[in-house]
């Protein structure tokens, strides 16, 4: 029995039509069909927050969703943050200058998280930053520098949307 | 690929999910997914026909009725709800319970139907349901019926509704302005299942004196219990030792035993706990304590 669907997504400003299993989870649609692989797969059940992308401006866990689901929905993930020149988003910048990443199996789904947080709280405080990431696991850092990142990405990112305006 | 072969279906009304609800044998309801995909994932679940509830926009709603009692849609997000400002002026339990639910990607996602029907022994928003006295309206083909809050879990993980049957709402009445509420948990990390946790809400008299109480505590057995001797001994009184007294007959419940924690582990923060939410939702009330 394989059902399937036609199901048409945007991916990081790309438009993807595709046809694909009904039983196929988001996440492997995106790295499998869609060849997006910097979303990692941890525990796939919920629990490591490896997997967290955007749906729509909100942050969800793609190993959670069916790639069905998402039909008509808009993902960022890790692979949009960068420019087209490949300057790192701020807070990509600010792992790299922290120690915010060791093996790096963990940190597309921080960034993830970290940038709805950030939108949605531009000056948290370090038990915020903590308590916004308690719900992704990372096997190497200890937390430390990961945190570190995030409150630096903060500080730039308010003194980026200062120069701004 | 993870999850085992299914028929997918995504009604556009309640009509059409309760339909097709009726003519399947297996069916597993599909709502915020946040604990259905993990076990399809593990393929602890396999049914043969996935109902998604996630394009039925009629289910998700937080209003208040005219007869004043609030009501939310069994499909509004844990999300939506923490935002709604009905439940910031009218819940405040429910927002600061919404804090412990998971984190803020399975808020996104996660519903109120889906935590009750889920049932978890841990999890806040059935607590807090029952704290309310909250209830629950249920819908099938052969019609509606509610359920009082109470009369909900039927057993471990299992709420008392029939196959065919979708929750579809939920409504209570509002405590008054001027209540106290206080939502307290331990948990292992930051949004975890609590391993215990208590709600408590507590409305003084003109006197300052308690004249209505009502405490919950969740994790210490399958449903959320009811704590009618901590209600009983503490309303009339104004705080200080009686809510000592009051908590201290937790140590008396059948808490369950789990690799978490021992029984007496759970008696022992159950008492700690409604102590401390007994004394915060006593000071959010405006009490003054009794010298
Ligand atoms: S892979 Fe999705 S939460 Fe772990
Ligand atoms: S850097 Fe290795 S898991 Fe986080």
């Amino acid at each position: 029995m394989t059902e399937t669907r036609k199901i048409e997504m945007t991916v990081n400003g790309v438009r993807h039509q595709l046809e694909i299993e009904t039983r196929v989870t988001l996440a492997d649609c995106l790295r499998h069909h869609l060849g997006l692989t910097g979303t990692h797969l941890g525990c796939e059940h919920g629990v490591c927050g490896a997997c967290t992308i955007l749906v729509d401006g909100q942050a969800a866990r793609s190993c959670l969703m069916l790639a069905v689901q998402a039909d008509g929905a808009a993902i960022a993930t890790v692979e949009g943050l960068a420019g087209d020149d490949g300057t790192l988003h701020p807070l990509q910048q600010a792992f790299h200058d922290n120690h915010g990443l060791q093996c790096g199996f963990c940190t597309p789904g921080m960034l993830m998280t970290l940038v709805e947080f950030l939108e949605s709280n531009p000056d948290p405080s370090e038990t915020e930053v903590r308590e916004a990431l308690s719900g992704n696991l990372c096997r190497c850092t200890g937390y430390q520098g990961i945190v570190a990142a995030a409150l630096d990405a903060a500080q730039r990112m308010r003194a980026q949307a200062v120069g701004l305006s | 690929m993870k999850p085992p072969p299914f028929h997918y279906h995504d009604p556009r009304s309640l009509d059409q999910a309760l339909a097709l609800l009726a003519s399947r044998d297996n069916a597993k309801l599909l709502a915020g997914g946040q604990s259905l995909m993990p076990m399809l994932n593990m393929r602890f679940a396999q049914p043969d026909d996935i109902i998604d509830l996630n394009r039925i926009e009629e289910l998700s709603f937080v209003r208040h009725t005219e007869g004043g009692r609030i009501e939310i849609g069994a499909m509004t997000r844990q999300r939506e709800l923490a935002d709604a400002a009905v439940i910031h002026d009218r819940c405040p339990l429910m927002c600061e319970a919404l804090r412990h639910v998971g984190h803020r990607a399975t808020r996104n996602r996660g519903t109120i139907g889906g935590s009750l029907c889920h049932l978890d022994p841990a999890a806040e928003l059935p607590v807090v349901a029952m704290a309310l006295d909250a209830t629950v309206h249920v819908q099938s083909r052969r019609g509606a019926r509610t359920l009082a809050m109470a009369e909900f879990p039927a057993f471990y993980m299992t709420p008392a509704i029939e196959p065919d049957e979708i929750v579809t709402k939920i409504s209570f009445e509002p405590w008054p302005a001027g209540h106290g509420a206080a939502f307290v948990e331990f948990a292992r990390r930051h949004g975890d299942f609590a391993v215990v946790a208590v709600a408590v809400l507590l409305e003084l008299g003109g006197d300052g004196a308690i004249h209505r109480a009502s405490v919950v505590l969740g994790g210490v057995g399958p449903g959320p219990l009811r704590c009618a001797a901590v209600e009983a001994a503490v309303t009339g009184s104004r705080g200080g030792s009686a809510f000592q007294e009051a908590a201290a007959t937790c140590g008396e419940i059948d808490a369950m035993e789990d690799v978490h924690a021992s029984s007496a582990y759970r008696r022992h923060l159950a008492e700690v706990l409604t102590h401390r939410a007994l004394d915060t939702a006593f000071t959010r009330a405006g009490g003054e304590r009794a010298s």
